[in-house]
């Protein structure tokens, strides 16, 4: 279910928006609207959804409208056109109070600069959105002392926000935003004013937060690496338009134009693909129905060495090596299963193909990808990562060998010459 | 030639007819405002001089000690102690009395339209040029119109005191609420304040010594208007002052401004001691 959906979202800043319509359908720039008519495009026509229990990551550079985006999602910037629907209500439409009562119950924002309340306590403001929204001062201590203890804020609650590092302060924030119990979290920038140790840390504490507790969260970055991190799926803006929504896999390996492939050039690769995007088709042979002769026909039309051995429901059971497979047919036995072999690594699906590197250039066999329950769903070569991670590379970033260098150098040196 | 344009274009003669339409139709409404000021005045001139001069001056004292300083109470204990023993308690009182006035009346007007002008550019448009009139115009200029309205005595003091004193709190007000950082508004309204419960809860606590600096400066304008405001009989160490300068008693004259730069010190520290209390922690 989605709990989140913008449709055909516009945001015009200036004094006459209606002006930038005509010319927005013309396909004009940004650039070349504000010189026309004034306005500024903030956004233009958005449209995604945010589905539930989800972290849905904005990604742009400044300027490309992200934060005024996560502004219409609770109406702080009042859009031009388009639907905001919040569990199928549209925000731009709804009175006053039910704003006023979104607000209170349904999402809640952390900012950039924590923006806490300088001459209240940590428990002040932890406290100030239960507060504002009339609940008893006794239940309001008790949640937001609660909200403290999740961000691990025990034993500050009567300090102020001065004393606090930056880091502390934000998770006075985030437990602020908690202590309200919301569906939805805001998070603009929420990670991008600490220092990059301290902003590591909050990332890992947030996405172990969030596995504990299931929000909803839209979390506006300009770090590709923070929104690789922390996104199910990330949506990556444009002066004001999106370019590409997709998972982080889905955006590294089919960026949807110039754009995008210039930003993701410069990821680290390794930690993002993970095994099932490289994964292939394992030649197999089922146990107990298989005996020494299908596995080694099979092994040599495919021209490999060993063959998974799986048994009727898919359950990995181990490799058969080729000179098993022929001594044991030699002895005129057909049980494969006493010839399996089990020191062949095995990983699941969601493992980045960086931490499977080095396991892969040891092992003589290619890696085994199990789901959790032990199912076989293929198999992972060392040549399929290493061409991932060599993708990666500029051509001119490429090992060269001794001769091929030799004759570029000697070209140099005649240049020089 | 002068005289010619000065009768096309006669602003003098203009102010004279509002002043004089203001007189003969508004009397009960500035008999009214005389009444009520002059009920305040002497409500707090009887609290002040209810005690005795020395339990008061121990009380001036504690306060300055706890406030602010030790240093500011012991200044206090022993600048009090002159003043007595000049033989100014009494007026020091009415002169104190008369600033207390003024100030709460400032302030009562003030704030609220500091905040109004914070959130209204059209406000504020209107009340900036007003506020530089009514600084930088001459004191004795609507002194004289204040007699005409109020008759001599404390009630035009009050009200020369707070046309010379309101525009630092309106306008230290509007500036520390647009001071206050984009990000607290935007916080505030997305845990879904009111407009009230936003400036309550938000705006004016962050805003506070910004509006405490303001008060402060009122409150020392005041006080630098309390000897102008001698000359139509407020009474007070202004009338000291004043007797001292139009009968020459030299002695008579220093006295008196000593006790009142007196009160004024005092009055700033404790000010500026609340003015820093009211920011975060200590």
């Amino acid at each position: 279910m989605n709990v989140i959906e913008v449709k055909n979202l516009f945001k015009i800043f200036g004094e006459h928006p209606n002006r930038a319509f005509p010319l927005l359908e013309q396909g004009k720039s940004k650039a070349e609207i504000l010189e026309k008519t004034g306005n500024t495009v903030a956004i233009n026509n958005a449209n995604f959804f945010v589905k539930k229990q989800e972290v849905f990551v904005i990604m742009g550079l400044s300027g490309s409208g992200k934060s005024t985006v996560i502004r219409c999602l609770n109406r702080l910037i009042e859009p031009t056109r388009g639907e905001v629907l919040i569990d199928e209500f549209d925000i731009v439409k709804m009175s006053r109070e039910d704003i006023l009562q979104t607000r209170r119950k349904k999402m809640s924002m952390v900012f950039q600069h924590f923006a806490l309340l300088p001459q209240r306590t940590i428990l002040g403001n932890a406290e100030y959105g239960l507060e504002i929204s009339g609940v008893e001062e006794e239940e309001r201590r008790q949640k937001a002392m609660e909200a403290l203890d999740q961000v691990g804020l025990q034993g500050y609650e009567h300090q102020f926000p001065s004393e606090l590092s930056g880091g502390m302060q934000q998770r006075v924030g985030l437990a602020r935003a908690l202590a309200n119990d919301p569906e939805v979290l805001l998070m603009d920038e929420a990670f991008s004013a600490l220092d990059p140790l301290i902003r590591n840390q909050m990332q890992d504490e947030l996405l172990e937060l969030q596995a504990r507790m299931n929000k909803t969260i839209v979390f506006i970055t300009h770090d590709l690496d923070e929104a690789l991190k922390l996104g199910d799926r990330i949506c990556i803006m444009k002066d004001g338009a999106v370019v590409q929504t997709g998972t982080p896999e889905e955006i590294l390996t089919e960026p949807a134009d110039d754009y995008v492939k210039a930003f993701v050039q410069n990821v680290d690769r390794t930690k993002v693909i993970t095994a099932s995007s490289i994964m292939r088709k394992a030649t197999m042979v089922t146990l107990p129905k298989d005996g020494p002769n299908v596995a080694i026909r099979r092994m040599e039309q495919a021209g490999i060495s060993a063959i998974y051995a799986i048994d009727s429901e898919r359950y990995f059971k181990g490799i058969i090596r080729i000179d098993d497979a022929v001594k044991l047919s030699r002895s005129k036995t057909d049980d494969l299963s006493s010839i399996t072999f089990d020191g062949v690594y095995t990983t699941t699906p969601d493992t980045p193909i960086g931490n499977l590197l080095g396991w892969a250039i040891e092992s003589s066999y290619p890696m085994a990808v199990q789901d959790e329950t032990g199912k076989l769903l293929g198999i992972v070569d060392r040549s399929a990562i290493m061409a991932e991670v060599n993708n990666n590379f500029d051509e001119e970033d490429m090992p060269v060998t001794l001769k091929e260098w030799e004759a570029n150098g000697s070209e140099l040196t005649e240049q020089e010459g | 030639m002068f005289e010619q344009m000065h009768q096309i274009i006669n602003i003098g003669g203009w102010f004279e007819t509002i002043i004089n339409w203001l007189m003969d139709n508004l009397g009960p409404f500035f008999n009214a405002i005389r009444e009520g000021v002059n009920s305040v005045l002497s409500v707090l001139n009887n609290i002040l001089l209810f005690p005795h001069p020395l339990i008061m001056i121990a009380i001036f004292t504690a306060l300055a000690w706890w406030l602010a300083k030790r240093g500011i109470g012991i200044f206090t204990l022993i600048g009090m102690l002159l003043i007595y023993y000049m033989g100014f308690w009494d007026v020091t009182m009415d002169t104190l009395a008369l600033v207390i006035t003024s100030v709460v009346i400032a302030l009562v007007i003030g704030v609220p339209i500091g905040i109004w002008s914070s959130k209204n550019e059209m406000v504020e448009r209107i009340v900036r040029p007003i506020l530089d009139f009514m600084q930088t115009l001459p004191a004795f200029v609507y002194l004289i119109p204040a007699v005409l309205f109020f008759q001599l005595g404390a009630v035009p003091g009050v009200i020369a005191t707070l046309i010379f004193s309101l525009p630092p709190v309106v306008r230290l007000t509007n500036l520390g609420i647009r001071q206050v950082p984009v990000e607290i508004k935007e916080a505030a309204i997305s845990f879904g304040s009111t407009p009230s419960q936003m400036l309550f809860k938000a705006e004016l606590p962050v805003a506070m010594p910004t509006i405490m600096a303001g008060v402060n400066q009122t409150i020392m304008l005041a006080l630098s208007m309390v000897v102008i405001a001698g000359m139509i009989g407020a009474g007070g160490l202004g009338n000291e002052v004043l007797k001292g300068i139009t009968q020459l008693k030299i002695g008579l004259g220093f006295e008196s401004g000593i006790s009142i730069v007196i009160l004024a010190i005092f009055l700033d520290r404790v000010t500026q001691a609340l003015a820093a209390n009211s920011g975060p922690e200590r």
